[in-house]
């Protein structure tokens, strides 16, 4: 789960981090009295959307008055920001965020995330600030320094001064660097977190160590034991479908071909998208409905595919371990007679119960295209909506 | 022969009061498995159908002389199931727990390196040894005892690859689920290593996704070590960069882990890749054919 940059300072800022101060406004007249608030000369206004990039695409402004702060924002919210990470249609500005500007004197890199080659927490640093990371690992490699953390000792200072060290940092920037990132290492250990990038990462002219980006993820599996992080989850910023899929428990991504594909495991999912495209189509998603589903799993995940009005035709794929093909079978009957069914669906079932499932579709009285196995089943499917052998 | 499990293996299933596990330990045992124990916190002293249970992994070990354990305790606790599980030295553990957060299992294969220990999963499917040891969720009637051995990083595409096996004649000597997870106990590549000194074992089908770099490793495994015929799958050929496709670990990240990728490591260290996971059993029967030829 992403969080957007003002969330994710508040929460830096909670574990000790140098952050500077800011508030989010969600109107003109909003960021002008959150600009007075601060009672600084200057600030900045950046757009708050989940993507990179908002300064190239005009989403960021240094600012000098109440009056300046309430046009950018007036300027931004309500619009759609297109940046390189938004695609074309960009994303609808909300809200904004009101920030005191800082004198910068150098920009850095800082990253923390979970490497899974290491199994281990590990920090990415550069003296290339302000630029994306993959650009500077493509060309200049010798810039980054990479440390992996060991879990069952910790973010060791004698670590934190290496990387200090290597940056070029020094006096008591060294210091104030090694108290940022433990304070950054403890955030992201006691939130469960996968990624916490700074991006940059300034030393201010007063030689202070500051974090002027901040962006956070957090690993799906660790919200469990952080409700109020869970919270901060901005259902504007994510698919409506996926939202939906989500409440079910189903796991959806949206795609843009048009065969719905609905398939048990998620290795199968993936493979039933890819067997699709090798006979000339393009998936409209990616659903698996795991593998306790349920009658009412089954007909949510049928509305949502239905939903998509890109979708031509369905196709099933169900291999049956823990989940019993009658009670799929029964499932999409079920859910065929609710969304009223429009389109062509094939259905490959195989596994525990098949024959008790294959019956039930055969007697439901629902058009059905019943396939042999899979590669019949992406056969039927391409035909169906006219491509394909 | 077989690679982990056989008909001696003698298991205890953590958390076997929930009902999923209680759902597979029966089938385990109707497979014959030999289902010894289970173990959970406080209800010691009970039993299910004619299982006992234990308060901890020391006592249902001394008492069972268990070699094995299958963990279905849930996500927020079963990192700690696995850590009992080493610290009591058993000897293979194999975790079946879906959403484990990651930074529990960071702590765990911290703990595995040096301890007496081999973790399969979590978010696997289990182990089979067709005709002898069924450790997992997989139905089990889809197997055929034989000389194929199948590793895979998904649950459902492993029946599949099975189920193809099958139908064309073609037995399994074990089948590895090794789990859908960014961090995992045991790769694709310490599975090859044990396939590769399994007597019964003549070919392997290593099935991998998009995401990390596992298969690429295990290519590099392949060419350098492996003695005997690889056919290998890569699913997420379509899947667009930076989405996590159902497991935490199937995601292109950082313009890495593509299944381009793997397929060009793959089939540069000499495997015969399938491109449509409908032709997993038949590239396989191609691959024993013309050795046997």
């Amino acid at each position: 789960m992403n969080i957007h940059e003002f969330q994710a300072k508040h929460i830096l800022r909670s574990f000790g981090a140098a952050v500077p101060n800011g508030q989010p406004a969600t109107t003109g007249d909003e960021a002008a009295m959150a600009f007075s608030a601060l009672k600084v000369p200057k600030a900045v206004v950046k757009a708050q959307i989940h993507a990179g990039g908002r300064g190239k695409a005009g989403g960021v402004k240094l600012v000098s008055s109440p009056q300046e702060a309430k046009a950018f924002a007036d300027g931004l919210l309500g619009k759609r920001l297109v940046t390189h990470q938004t695609g074309p249609e960009g994303r609808l500005v909300r809200r904004v965020y009101v920030e005191e500007a800082s004198a910068v004197a150098r920009e850095l890199y800082l990253g923390m995330l979970v490497d899974r080659k290491a199994a281990a927490v590990s920090i990415i640093a550069s003296t290339e600030g302000g630029m994306e990371i993959e650009e500077v690992a493509a060309k200049t490699p010798d810039r980054i320094v990479t440390e992996t953390i060991n879990p069952l000792i910790g973010l060791s200072p004698y670590l934190s001064r290496k990387i200090a060290f290597k940056l070029g940092l020094k006096d008591k920037q060294v210091n104030l660097f090694a108290t940022l990132l433990s304070a950054l290492y403890r955030a992201f250990i006691e939130t469960d977190a996968s990624l916490i990038e700074i991006n940059p990462l300034v030393v201010t002219q007063d030689n202070r160590i500051v974090c002027l980006d901040a962006k956070m993820s957090f690993d799906d599996n660790g919200l469990i034991r952080h409700p109020d992080i869970r919270e901060l989850r901005d259902p504007n910023e994510e698919d409506p479908g996926e939202t939906e899929a989500a409440k079910y428990d189903l796991s959806y991504v949206h795609l843009d071909g048009n065969i719905g594909c609905m398939v048990n495991g998620a290795g199968l999912a993936m493979a039933t998208m890819d067997i699709v495209k090798i006979y000339g189509a393009e998936p409209a998603n990616f659903l698996d409905v795991g593998g306790g589903a349920n009658t009412e799993k089954v007909a949510a995940a049928f509305r949502i595919l239905l939903s998509d009005s890109r979708v031509k035709a369905v196709l099933i794929n169900i291999f049956g371990g823990i989940m019993r093909c009658d009670v799929l079978a029964q499932g999409v009957v079920e859910a065929a007679r609710q969304v009223k069914l429009s389109v062509p669906l094939v259905v490959r079932m195989e596994g525990t119960n098949v024959d008790k499932g294959k019956q039930i579709l055969a007697e439901s009285g629902i058009k059905v295209i019943a396939a042999a196995d899979m590669a019949d089943a992406a056969r039927r499917v391409t035909q169906a909506i006219g491509v394909g052998a | 022969m077989s690679i982990l499990v056989n008909k001696d293996t003698r298991v205890l299933t953590q958390g076997i009061t929930g009902a999923t596990a209680q759902l597979h330990t029966r089938a385990c045992k109707e497979y014959g498995t030999q289902m010894v124990g289970g173990v959970v916190p406080g209800k010691g002293g009970t039993s299910f159908e004619g299982i006992p249970i234990f308060n901890t992994v020391a006592e249902a070990k001394r008492a069972t002389g268990a070699n094995a354990v299958i963990n279905y305790v849930p996500p927020a606790f079963s990192s700690d199931a696995v850590i009992e599980a080493i610290a009591e030295e058993m000897p293979l553990i194999i975790c079946i727990t879906e959403n484990i957060p990651v930074l529990d299992m960071v702590k765990v294969k911290h703990y595995l390196k040096g301890s007496k220990s081999r973790l399969i999963g979590p978010n696997c499917p289990g182990i089979i040894t067709p005709g002898e040891c069924k450790i997992g969720i997989m139905p089990g009637y889809i197997h055929k005892p034989g000389r194929v051995g199948v590793v895979s990083r998904s649950g459902t595409l492993t029946y599949e690859a099975v189920y193809q096996l099958t139908q064309l004649g073609i037995g399994q000597s074990t089948c590895i689920g090794i789990g859908g997870d960014p961090i995992i106990g045991t790769s694709h590549t310490e599975a090859m290593a044990l396939f590769n000194d399994d007597p019964a074992t003549d070919a392997v089908i290593m099935i991998g996704e998009i995401g990390g770099t596992d298969e690429e490793e295990a290519a590099d495994y392949v060419k350098h070590h492996f003695k005997k015929p690889v056919v290998a799958f890569i699913a997420g050929q379509t899947a667009p960069k930076g989405r996590r496709m159902g497991h935490a670990g199937a995601i292109i990240s950082g313009g890495r882990g593509t299944a381009a990728d793997k397929i060009a490591a793959l089939e540069a260290a000499g495997i015969a890749v399938a491109m449509s996971p409908a032709d997993l059993g038949s590239t396989m029967k191609r691959v024993l054919d013309g050795k046997s030829n």
